[in-house]
């Protein structure tokens, strides 16, 4: 088992024909046999994209002017979105519009206030949108949606979620080096405003059985990390819990200064690290103090 | 990006918010010139610097029972009299850090007569995805200071971005603060005004602290704190013209050059590092190996070899800076490019301090092949802690 997607996520690109959408369609279909179904471009419908895969052999994709179109020819039940900053929010709107179930947006840089508007219609839908500003997700051996590097994972039984991208990839590494192995990985996003939050996708892991352990990675800003953590110390009261390992980014990082992911800055006195690591270790998730110990953390965990 | 008061004031001002007369000037003699022109016989005088807590800061240069950053004047002679004290000098604040910030600007204002101080901003509020005025009978005052002592009296309002600010919200505000009569229909109008400002103008942060209502019974913005979202500058190029170079560090300037994320710290180790999350990671990891980092730097994902080499540029021209970590995890980012983007910069500016580096994810094997045949003097590293821990030991000279 897995969250959010699995070997039967048919994938529409919104994006393809860009470098970026090029270069991850390709490696998702040579590295993780993906099952990506089209790509969409306003004025290039009825067009194939055409690919040399790195493994040798070639790929072709149709091409669709809109992804009402896409999703009707193909079946698809996911998007991921490629599209650059100023015309993201409206690609999230035509997924939403198209009824996509799960649509996954990569793109970086999308003004809040765009993000406000899709937040606006996203909560009167029946989509789910992980991200933007995320790495994707993946659930090993069978779909790869967005950038991850799939060689570093491993099919196993950690559940792993995180608003940074790379600090994902290292929590995947460190447990496929552990042995244990991954469900699936979720990258939620590093913006403010968001399609799904921690709760959302720890209330999909401590529901999914092939998950038996976690692994949450926060940030600075905001307080996400606070709320996931009352809600997992309130359903370890109803008796739904797993063992838990995180990590917090920024605790070296000075206020008011906004650090790379515009997200992620301590304001008003809110969003700073100690707090947040004080709420998860309360709600019985054991915070490693460093991004290095993550996988060795929850060996630990595990061994009691 | 932040912007100084008085460009926040006549960019609210161009919405129709109630905001005294004032002139900015650079000089003691516009001072004095400017200042004429305003009616008296109360005057402001204000430093326009990036920080709050002006009033109770203090100037370096000045003695310690020298006045603050922000000072009444009876006449012209006293506002030039108090022009000539403020412009040049250091201003250091709560906020500007020890180094504090030279004044180079300074706003006259006509004085008010102040009944009330009021709170008030409007900002993003992250867990509904919702802009939200924030307000508070408790104005004037370090809004920090008031959350952390009596939260009870900050109230949160929440907007409907569909509807907009609508006569209800207007309402419950206009009754947090218990205004009535003139001011209450000054509110009535001021609250949609702030919104559609905020709005149009993509800001991430507004805040009127205070919101006086005068002994006239008539509202005024007294001072103004604007905030704009960066990702959403490309729209605005209005407010692109209103930043001011002269408040931001020279390596984070050339940094926005290329895109890149950075921030300058206090320490000697300098980072390269693609993700904020593993950026910031990085900063922490080094902390826990008992060194500082010299600076937040995200090369972000997509990034070219000349972005590289321009970053790794950045790093080296710190003085300060003893030793380098490159920490990369490619996802978008691919490991050849960082390692080809690093060698173009080492031959363009050499290599002065110890260099340790990092590869992992996507092109891994071909970055690491391209640098260890590159001749470069470079400490290979097999992860995250094993390359913190040969920087610290390089920068102690272990």
């Amino acid at each position: 088992m897995s969250i959010l997607v699995n070997k039967d996520t048919k994938v529409l690109v919104q994006g393809l024909t860009g470098k970026t959408g090029t270069f991850h369609t390709e490696q998702a279909l040579a590295y993780y046999g993906t099952q990506m179904v089209g790509g969409i471009h306003p004025k290039k419908g009825g067009e194939t994209w055409e690919s040399n895969l790195p493994t040798g052999s070639s790929a072709q994709l149709p091409i669709f002017s809109s992804v009402a179109e896409g999703k009707d020819r193909t079946g698809a039940n996911a998007s991921v979105i490629y599209v650059p900053p100023a015309g993201a929010a409206e690609a999230i709107l035509e997924a939403i519009e198209a009824e996509i179930p799960l649509i996954i947006c990569i793109t970086e840089g999308i003004p809040v206030m765009d993000m406000v508007r899709v937040k606006a219609r996203l909560d009167r839908s029946a989509s789910r949108l992980i991200g933007p500003n995320c790495p994707g997700v993946l659930t090993p051996e069978e779909c790869k949606i967005g950038i991850m590097p799939g060689n570093i994972f491993k099919k196993g039984s950690v559940g792993v979620v995180s608003r940074s991208g790379t600090l994902t990839y290292e929590a995947v590494f460190q447990t496929t080096n552990e042995g244990l192995g991954q469900t699936t990985a979720v990258g939620i996003g590093g913006d403010p405003v968001k399609g799904t939050e921690f709760i959302d996708i720890l209330e999909m892991f401590l529901a999914d059985e092939a998950t038996k352990s976690i692994i949450m990675i926060g940030e600075i800003g905001g307080s996400a990390e606070e709320d996931a953590a009352q809600f997992i110390a309130d359903e370890a009261k109803r008796g739904r819990k797993k063992p838990m390992a995180g990590f917090i980014a920024g605790r070296t990082a000075p206020p008011g200064r906004t650090m790379g992911h515009a997200g992620a800055v301590i304001s008003g006195g809110k969003g700073g690290a100690e707090d947040k690591i004080a709420a998860m270790e309360a709600a019985g998730i054991r915070v490693s103090p460093s991004p290095a110990q993550l996988g060795k953390t929850l060996v630990e965990v595990l061994k009691g | 990006m932040n912007i100084h008061e008085y460009q926040a004031k006549r960019l609210l001002h161009s919405f129709g918010a109630p905001i005294a007369n004032g002139v900015a000037v650079y000089s003691v003699e516009q001072a004095e010139e400017w200042a004429k022109t305003l009616p008296g016989p109360l005057y402001v005088v204000k430093s326009q610097i990036h920080a709050g807590g002006r009033g109770k800061g203090k100037f370096k240069e000045l003695g310690p029972d020298a006045k603050g950053g922000v000072r009444l004047a009876r006449s012209v002679e006293e506002v030039v009299a108090n022009a000539r004290e403020m412009l040049g000098n250091t201003l250091v604040t709560k906020q500007t850090g020890p180094a504090g910030k030279q004044v180079n600007r300074l706003y006259i204002e006509d004085g008010a007569d102040i009944e009330r101080e009021l709170y008030l901003s409007i900002l993003i509020d992250r867990a509904k995805g919702r802009p939200a005025f924030v307000v508070s009978t408790e104005g004037g005052m370090d809004i920090e200071g008031v959350a952390h002592d009596t939260p009870e009296k900050i109230i949160t309002v929440s907007i409907d971005p569909e509807k907009g600010v609508t006569a209800e919200d207007t309402a419950r505000i206009n009754d947090v603060y218990g205004l009535s009569g003139e001011a209450r229909a000054d509110g009535e109008t001021l609250f949609p005004i702030l919104y559609k400002a905020f709005i149009e103008k993509d800001m991430s942060l507004l805040e009127v602290n205070p919101l006086i209502v005068m002994k006239d019974g008539r509202l005024r913005v007294l001072d103004a704190k604007v905030s704009f979202d960066g990702n959403a500058l490309f729209r605005h190029p209005d407010v692109v013209e209103l930043r001011d170079t002269t408040e931001e560090d020279a390596k984070e300037i050339e940094a926005s050059k290329y895109d890149l994320a950075y921030v300058a710290l206090d320490g000697n180790i300098g980072c390269m590092v693609n993700g904020a999350g593993l950026a910031m990671a990085t900063m922490d990891i080094i902390k826990l190996y008992g060194a500082e980092p010299a600076n937040f730097l995200d090369v972000g994902g997509g990034a070219s070899k000349e972005k590289v080499t321009a970053a790794f540029k950045i790093i080296t021209a710190d003085p300060a800076v003893k030793g380098i970590l490159i920490n990369i995890f490619g996802g978008i980012m691919k490991c050849d490019i960082i390692a080809e983007g690093v060698i173009a910069a080492v031959k363009e500016v050499g290599l002065k301090v110890p260099l340790v580096v990092r590869l992992e994810g996507t092109n891994a094997e071909l970055g690491k092949k391209i640098i260890n045949e590159s001749g470069l003097n470079v400490v290979s590293a097999d992860d995250l802690d094993d390359a913190a821990q040969k920087i610290v030991a390089a920068v102690k000279g272990n």
